[in-house]
């Protein structure tokens, strides 16, 4: 799948009034099968634009183009049949805490089962081969029918990438895919998702905070500051200049681990429920 | 930051507490509102004690010991017994069944439009619609729906069952939507952005994530149902409540007793299971 944005700007429907959107003046284009990182200091828009690319945020200005398709001039349901050709990774791994590794790997290919099928996956499932074969290129074979609750933090997250694999998307947009992970188990998961990207002939959008990853794995990488693209460019060309001014004030995350997430794409806190007891 | 020049004079510690108006309004008014209450409702809790009532209180309570033991009325009690908790069940199964689609149908959690923002004008209607539905469900007792049923069916188990299920239905509807919509909306969120459908979204999102939430109400919901379907025996709607009647009609607090002590085993034995279902599922 390839994406054109034409001066995109975008804010989650969460945000404050008032507040600038997250997302201000990005103009890219991306080929079908390339490969990008997006790196740039927190708070840069990194998460809205990845977002606003997976038709999860309408623009607010300007415009997202996928498959030279406008998704937001479609019908609903054909809105909805586009979503599952594309596959959004949150970076805070999205799985009920009861559901089995399984089920929750199956769950990436629903848009691709149809609705009696999912059923009947949930009874028995339907693909254990599959998932299987997700798990193992992340080393998690053997958890398969663990409880998600048992997992920790970065078997999770792993767990939500094996997800991508089963799903039928042509389009990955990976949020942070190494935050809970260590440089072994992040060296593994890089591969694995480019190595199968390039073989699927997948398109695979990534945002990252480990800029010495991004530089050596990509070919192109993007620089997001303060909502707009700061710079475009082949990896080789990205000098040391340009990260300092791209994270000026923000030395740190150049430099140090990666900061705890904040999960800004989460709604605001649900109201409490009253139960008429 | 104030420009005024440093001031040397120290301010006097404060002689009375800035929190006491208020304090003192809400209280007179909390008095002013609540006493025409108890005047409309003859509130006079010294009525219970004056020699009268004690007397007549005693000797009712006093009706109750020993409670009836024999063979034959045991026997009648556990059969009644059963048919409160077959009511019981059986007017669960039915609202749940009531409850389910109307859930579905009306839970903002499962809305496609509310993902990018404000849910559409339509589906917003529409769900209220549902909700409205739920509210005039509920809002009936089921004591009404039951005298109404006991007129259309006649006597028996079935009017209270279609009353259980009918009202019920209306509570579990609003209520598992309230619990679908408290719970963390990550998961389903994310199944939906990723082009799955809402009802695929709700088996591998929204239910395993209320899973435990919600069986440890229907469970609960069941207990009064048990509560319930007794009220619903006074006016004839069967089991141990039309039992519980027809013994305080003939003045025979023994086997009120009995009955009273196998309806707290019975409420008991709700909360174990409720408990333990909780703990299987969480």
């Amino acid at each position: 799948m390839n994406l054109t944005t034409k001066r995109l700007g975008a804010r989650h429907p969460a945000a404050r009034a008032g507040t600038p959107d997250a997302l201000r003046d990005a103009s890219i284009g991306i080929a079908a099968g390339e490969q990008v990182a997006i790196i740039g200091p927190s708070g840069a828009g990194k998460t809205t634009l990845l977002h606003a690319l997976a038709c999860a945020l309408r623009p607010s200005t300007g415009s997202v183009l996928v498959d030279n398709i406008d998704p937001w001039q479609l019908p609903r349901s054909d809105l909805q049949t586009m979503r599952g050709r594309l596959y959004l990774a949150p970076q805070v791994p999205p799985l009920p805490p009861r559901q089995r590794v399984v089920t929750s790997v199956l769950a990436g290919s629903l848009p691709a089962m149809g609705f009696w099928k999912s059923i009947r996956s949930l009874l028995y499932p339907q693909n254990i081969a599959g998932a299987y074969a997700a798990l193992e290129k992340f080393d998690l074979s053997e958890k398969i029918f663990d409880r998600v609750d048992r997992l920790s933090g970065g078997e999770r997250q792993r767990v939500g990438l094996a997800r991508a694999i089963v799903s039928p998307a042509k389009l990955w947009l990976i949020d942070e895919p190494l935050s809970a992970l260590d440089p072994t188990r992040a060296k593994q998961v890089m591969d694995t998702l480019i190595g199968e990207a390039r073989d699927r002939n997948v398109t695979l959008v990534m945002t990252l905070h480990q800029v010495d990853v991004a530089l050596t794995r990509f070919d192109r990488i993007i620089g997001l500051r303060d909502g707009s693209v700061a710079f475009d460019l082949p990896a080789s060309q990205v000098t040391p200049q340009r990260l300092t001014e791209l994270y000026a004030q923000h030395e740190d995350e150049l430099h140090g681990p990666a900061p705890v997430s904040d999960r800004v794409d989460e709604a605001p806190p649900n109201p409490p429920v009253m139960h008429c007891r | 930051m104030s420009t005024a020049p440093p001031s040397f004079s120290r301010p006097a510690a404060p002689n009375r507490d800035p929190a006491w108006v208020g304090r003192i309004f809400w209280l007179s008014l909390a008095v002013v509102l609540l006493w025409p209450l108890m005047v409309a409702t003859e509130f006079k809790p010294w009525a219970l004690f004056d020699a009268q009532s004690r007397k007549s209180s005693l000797r009712f309570l006093m009706d109750f010991f020993p409670p009836v033991a024999n063979r034959e009325f045991l026997t009648l009690v556990a059969k009644e017994t059963w048919r409160t908790v077959a009511i019981a069940t059986a007017g669960m199964a039915l609202a749940m069944l009531l409850a389910i689609p109307f859930t579905l149908l009306s839970t903002s959690a499962l809305s496609i439009s509310a993902l990018t923002g404000k849910m559409a004008a339509l589906p917003f209607v529409f769900r209220q619609t549902i909700r409205l539905v739920l509210i005039l469900l509920r809002s009936v007792p089921e004591l009404v729906w039951a005298l109404i049923f006991v007129r259309v069916v006649g006597l028996g188990p079935t009017a209270g069952v279609l009353a259980i299920a009918l009202t019920y239905g209306g509570m579990l509807g609003k209520v598992y939507a309230e619990i679908l919509e408290s719970g963390d909306a990550h998961a389903t969120q994310t199944l939906m952005r990723n082009g799955s459908g809402r009802l695929q979204a709700f088996f591998y999102g929204l239910l395993p994530q209320n899973a435990a939430e919600i069986t440890s109400y229907t469970v609960y919901r069941w207990e009064c149902a048990i509560r319930s379907s007794v009220v619903l025996g006074f006016v004839g709607a069967g089991g141990l409540g039309q039992q519980m009647d027809n013994s305080m009609k003939m003045f025979n607090g023994g086997e009120v007793a009995t009955m009273l002590i196998v309806f707290i085993l019975l409420v008991a034995l709700a909360d174990r299971v409720s408990s333990w279902l909780r703990k299987e599922i969480g």
